[in-house]
């Protein structure tokens, strides 16, 4: 797998690559800067007076003062009026983060272990792959399919959560055409630190070409498309193609077979059953199997279930 | 009172000359393990956690190794799973949160209030088996799978998935939890009831202080920690489906109950650390503490407000924006009492007659390693900067320098200054002065490293990692090389002098809280009569004669 890179550009951040990066490096600047002030100030104080009172006999007499409450106050208060500072800089860039553009584009995300898919509002599912339009805000509607995962693309400052039972979203508007690494941060196993994704920034053109390629190659036949969908649509995993038994049904000379349902009915495989099937599987159980399969309503389109229809026909 | 003093008038005179020191009272292994000897029970204890901190070292070194290179280098992704999650739980539940308070605090509180033991001697030595007990359930794990949870032990991962010992490391951490719930009430009740005749609350040294607020947390919070634990066993044994959302549990409120107890935790961990350093600075800088009140009360305020910021922790998690908002603003409150306290050790420094003696250098080294802790903090407590922050190497760095540069450092000095007084020998200065300096380097070789792979993405928990990451991988790595070998000089150091250390004096460093008055080793009894306490631990002035200042 070629493994995505982060652009660095600072020496200590990544290339600011969307509208929140400036936000947030504001606020980690701000935090960088106080540090070292305070740092230089305690540090430099303390090999002052260690060089400066170090024992000269053992007879030294050292200082009977014991506090100073003017003194005492004013090392309360100042860092205190620049911590509350602090605080607030770093709610602003937060904010920002947390409310969305209603005119954002959305994009679905499932992480599970170790793969992202996301799928755009016409369906089309990629894995490992994100791609978006730049200048344009695009929110992330994120779940998790078995533990918890999170979403982390360094160059555009935004993390979250992707948790199992509960939707988590993040937006960010892109600035830089190119591409950038996404990656997990929440330990999920053996796998973690390969659950990486390509976020692909595209020209707004650039963007709906690529949404068109997702749906395979349009001037492949009908059954080349099906039998392509057939392997990147997950279906391999509960259906062969060869007779042996999966979690569901064979597809081989699945069509015109006569199919038993766990009510008891039954029907001759058609067109009309096997789009049934993949929309809304729940409807027609075959009997013997669990009712496991999820619907791909929404994942495929029109012209991708005709061509797994007609790549069924040619399993014989 | 304007009278003058010497170190001498402090207390009742004690020759400790015939009576056999708490060492060589009572010979054999079965002496010492039914022993009720606070400090008998603190050495046993000091065994243990050394042992604990060397096994956990070994696992930190090992994957400092693996990360040499961006692939495999030594072990396979499940095995590094296991060697961080062991280095973690090791380090943290078997070392650092029994390590000061159970070691040296056990020797020292009673000796340092002019008792004669602890409150409940022997509820001391069952805590001690209690420990040992949860101790030995956790290191099972070693031989029954191991643990690839994290320390953190993050569910539905560690209640569906993991196919490791889980529920043998959280129940020797459960067990471990009643030791330190009831050292922690051994410690306040001492401190209540047994202090001698005139050792008022603020004549105390401030690491009795510090110790106090410890147990306070101690008491409070570890309950929450047991229920956590046990509700996870529970969730894996017999799927009750509290915190998986495939049960209809949640998964972000096990964070809330670990984070409740794991926050306050981590004061668990540096308060002592802080009394520690109190002691170190102006015992070697023989100064009147600047900001005595100051310094016990935000040990306290630490510990109260140290409750409510457990949120900071979950900012991405998924928990309300709301909720992230005031977490936030009470972090960035919890800093100012930690803040005093640096300010008023730099302080204590001015007007002193300092000597960098080992314990000496430890507390500069953990002064400037907690100092960038404590600011590095303030980035992750700020909620947008978090957003790029949280889970990266930046939070690791910034942990270590709080819990390896502030309290193990802190207990390492802590070791080399009481050690005359523990063991009666003194140890090689060379040898304890370049183990500071070379954890100092070899510290922030490792961790400094790690501000920058953070700040640039790097997440934390990976075995593989992007090829750009690399020189500074491997830089970290070099340096924990240089922070092993400081730290084990440093133990080679002690031990050696147990052969061949001069025989300690009762005062070698010219201290004058109570545990310097008594011989070195103490007796059993810890003084020969009640001593009679007639002003504070570091009224120094008052020892060189000086008058009184108001
Ligand atoms: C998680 C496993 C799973 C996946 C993935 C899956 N299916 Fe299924 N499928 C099943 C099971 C189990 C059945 C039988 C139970 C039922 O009818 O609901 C089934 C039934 C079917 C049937 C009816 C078969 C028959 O013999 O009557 C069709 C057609 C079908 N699936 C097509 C698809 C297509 C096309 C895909 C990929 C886009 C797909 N399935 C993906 C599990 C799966
Ligand atoms: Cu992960
Ligand atoms: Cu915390």
């Amino acid at each position: 797998m070629n493994k995505p890179h982060i652009n660095i550009d600072s020496f200590w951040l990544p290339r600011q690559s969307s509208t929140l990066a400036e936000k947030v490096d504001f606020g980690y600047y701000a935090a960088y800067w106080t540090g070292i002030v305070f740092f230089l100030l305690i540090t430099g104080a303390t090999v002052y007076l260690v060089l400066k009172y170090r024992r000269r006999t053992e007879k030294d007499k050292t200082s009977p003062i014991a506090h100073n409450t003017a003194l005492e106050v004013t090392w309360s208060l100042i860092p205190l009026v620049i911590l509350i500072w602090l605080f607030f800089v770093g709610l602003r860039s937060y904010v920002y983060a947390s409310v969305a553009p209603a005119e954002s584009y959305e994009i679905k995300v499932t992480g599970e272990m170790y793969l992202w898919t996301f799928i755009y509002p016409d369906g089309t599912a990629v894995v490992n792959e994100l791609a978006v339009p730049k200048g344009r805000p695009v929110k992330l509607i994120m779940s998790s399919k078995d533990v918890l995962h999170s979403l982390y693309i360094p160059e555009f400052r935004v993390k979250q959560d992707v948790v199992p039972g509960l939707y988590t979203t993040i937006w960010f508007n892109a600035t830089n055409a190119g591409d950038t690494a996404l990656l997990c941060t929440e330990y999920c196993g053996s796998g973690h630190s390969d659950m990486l994704a390509t976020v692909k920034v595209l020209e707004e053109s650039d963007f709906e070409k690529w949404i068109e390629q997702q749906s395979g190659p349009s001037d492949l036949p009908p059954e080349e498309l099906g039998k392509l969908l057939y392997a990147k649509k997950s279906c391999a995993t509960c259906h062969s193609v060869d007779g042996s038994p999966m979690q569901g049904p064979t597809f081989k000379g699945i069509f015109g077979r006569n199919e038993e349902f766990s009510d008891g009915s039954r029907v001759a495989v058609d067109e009309n059953y096997i789009r049934e099937s993949i929309l809304n599987p729940q409807a027609k159980v075959v009997k013997g199997f669990p009712a496991v399969m999820p619907t791909f309503r929404g994942l495929l389109k029109d012209r991708e279930i005709d061509a797994l229809i007609a790549y069924l026909k040619t399993v014989k | 009172m304007s009278q003058t003093a010497t170190v001498d008038h402090v207390v009742a005179p004690d020759s400790g000359k015939g009576a056999v020191d708490y060492i060589r009272n009572g010979k054999g292994i079965v002496s010492w393990l039914t022993t009720i000897d606070h400090k008998r029970i603190g050495l046993m204890y000091l065994g243990s956690v050394v042992l604990a901190f060397l096994v956990g070292g070994l696992f930190a070194l090992a994957v400092r190794l693996e990360l040499l290179t961006p692939s495999r280098t030594i072990m396979s992704a499940a095995g590094y799973n296991q060697a961080y999650t062991l280095h973690g739980a090791v380090m943290v539940f078997l070392f650092i949160i029994p390590s000061i308070p159970a070691s040296l605090g056990n020797f020292l509180i009673p000796i340092m209030v002019g008792a004669k033991d602890v409150a409940f001697p022997k509820l001391n030595l069952f805590s001690l088996y209690i420990f040992w007990i949860g101790a030995l359930i956790t290191l099972s794990s070693l031989v029954l799978g191991g643990i690839d949870t994290g320390w953190t032990f993050y569910v539905p991962y560690s209640s569906r998935v993991s196919t490791t010992a889980v529920v043998n490391v959280t129940l020797g951490a459960f067990i471990m939890g009643f030791s330190s719930i009831l050292t922690g009430l051994n410690f306040i009740v001492t401190m209540h009831k047994l202090r001698a005749p005139g050792m008022s609350w603020y004549r105390m040294p401030l690491l009795c202080w510090a110790l106090y607020a410890t147990s306070l947390v101690q008491i409070v919070a570890t309950p929450v920690l047991g229920i956590t634990l046990l509700l996870l066993i529970f969730e894996r044994a017999f799927q009750i489906g509290i915190f998986d959302p495939a049960l209809g549990g949640d998964p972000v409120l096990f964070q809330h109950f670990f984070w409740f107890y794991s926050h306050p935790a981590v004061y668990i961990m540096i308060l002592p650390g802080f009394g520690i350093i109190s002691e170190l600075i102006a015992v070697h800088s023989r100064r009147k503490v600047f900001g005595y009140k100051a310094i016990a009360f935000s040990s306290v305020a630490i510990a109260l407000i140290g409750f409510l910021v457990w949120g900071h922790h979950m900012f991405v998690s998924g928990q309300s924006e709301l909720a992230g908002t005031i977490f936030s603003f009470l972090t960035f409150i919890v800093a100012i009492p930690s803040g005093i306290k640096v300010f008023n050790w730099t302080s204590t420094l001015w007007g002193g007659s300092i000597k960098l003696d080992t314990p000496m250098l430890y507390a500069l080294v953990f002064l400037i390693l907690f100092t960038i802790g404590g600011l590095t903090g303030v980035f992750l407590g700020m909620l947008g900067v978090d957003l790029h922050l949280h889970d990266t190497y930046f939070v690791v760095a910034h942990f270590h320098y709080v819990m390896v540069g502030g309290t193990a450092v802190a207990f390492f000095g802590g070791l080399f200054h009481w050690w005359p007084k523990m063991t009666g020998k003194m140890y090689s200065e060379k040898g304890g002065a370049v183990s500071a300096i070379l954890v100092f380097i070899g510290f922030n070789m490792t961790f400094f490293t790690q501000f920058f792979l953070g700040s640039r993405g790097m997440p934390r928990r990976y075995y593989n990692y992007l090829d750009q990451f690399q020189p500074l991988h491997a830089f970290s790595t070099v340096g924990s090389w240089v922070l092993g070998a400081g730290f084990a000089l440093g133990i080679v150091t002690l031990l050696v002098s147990l052969k061949n250390g001069k025989q300690a004096p009762a005062n070698p460093w010219g201290g004058l809280s109570l545990e310097w008055q008594t011989a070195s080793p103490p007796i059993t009894e810890n003084f020969e009569s009640t001593p009679v306490v007639t002003h504070g631990a570091y009224d120094y002035p008052l020892a060189q004669g000086q008058k009184e200042h108001a």
